[in-house]
């Protein structure tokens, strides 16, 4: 068990809605207007870290399906399994905002010429096809090492995404991380920071609350099993 | 309110009904797990409970 892990809940869930609580706070209240895009630029404080806080989860249930490849760790299947589910929820909120954001500055909710956005939807509909992998297998070793080879699949796709951003000519969505840093500074880059660890440990709080769920769920079949 | 106002509250709104749904969902789920420890409780009978020692579930 990792020294995360023994973070009691309760203590991930407060220090959660504090965060949350105090990127927001800095959002609306403290941050000045951008020069170029005025009010709307608020939408990036979450935008992004909801983006990156969807890779780092993907990039994290690629970690455990190597551990169960590798270790045949018992316990990373599931935690594979809870990641991936926890990325889709977050690269939800990432179309869903970004098309707000686009709606503003482009005047248009999506656009099929940007690569940026079109890659994120091919690497979103690529983690929508596990679950369909996944129950479409018996429960068994099996089901477990397929879902673990097509976990570590995936994650090949984030640095092409990345890539091919870079090397795209004539974009119009913004790129905020160069080789050189982020593009920003001051109070932009505090309140990024604070809303960046805000999601960070929302996501790691629902991570364990829904890992917590599916373990109970697995000791119950257990024992209904065995007492049947 | 402006229309930039509207569209960043309306992104905001959005990042928290999910928010606020998936938990709505877990909370569900962890009663039905709670309905099926009290089915399970009932069926393990008297005697057996109290000599059986109890291992407590890891949660989280």
């Amino acid at each position: 068990m990792g020294r995360t892990a023994r973070i009691p809940l309760p203590a991930l869930a407060v220090a959660s809605l504090v965060l949350v609580t105090t990127a927001l706070a800095f959002v609306f209240f403290v941050v000045p207007n951008d020069a170029n895009q005025g009010f709307s630029q608020r939408i990036f404080y979450f935008h992004v870290s909801i983006a990156l806080t969807a890779y780092a989860c993907f990039v994290g249930a690629a970690w455990k399906a190597f551990r169960h490849l590798t270790k045949q760790d018992p316990d990373a299947d599931l935690e594979s399994y809870v990641l991936v589910h926890q990325g889709l929820i977050f690269g939800t909120l990432v179309l869903l905002t970004g098309s707000i954001w686009a709606k503003i500055s482009w005047g248009h909710w999506w656009l099929w010429s940007e690569d940026q956005l079109v890659l994120f939807l091919v690497l979103f509909l690529f983690y929508c096809a596990y679950f369909m992998l996944r129950y479409s297998v018996d429960p068994g070793p099996r089901r477990a090492n397929l879902s673990a080879v097509y976990a570590l699949f995936g994650v090949v796709l984030i640095p092409v995404s990345f890539a091919a951003i870079r090397l795209a000519k004539g974009l119009i969505h913004p790129v905020v991380f160069t080789r050189h840093g982020p593009n920003f500074g001051g109070w932009i880059l505090v309140t990024y920071c604070i809303a960046q660890a805000a999601v960070l440990v929302l996501a790691y709080t629902l991570y364990r609350l829904e890992l917590g769920g599916k373990r109970l769920d697995g000791r119950l079949r257990e024992l209904r099993e065995a007492l049947a | 309110m402006t229309t930039s106002e509207k569209y960043v509250t309306a992104a905001y709104c959005v990042v928290f009904a999910v928010v606020l749904v998936y938990v709505l969902i877990m909370a569900l789920k962890l009663q039905r797990l709670e309905r099926e420890v009290d089915e399970l409780a009932e069926r393990v009978p008297e005697d057996d409970a109290e000599e059986t020692p109890r291992e407590p579930a890891r949660v989280g």
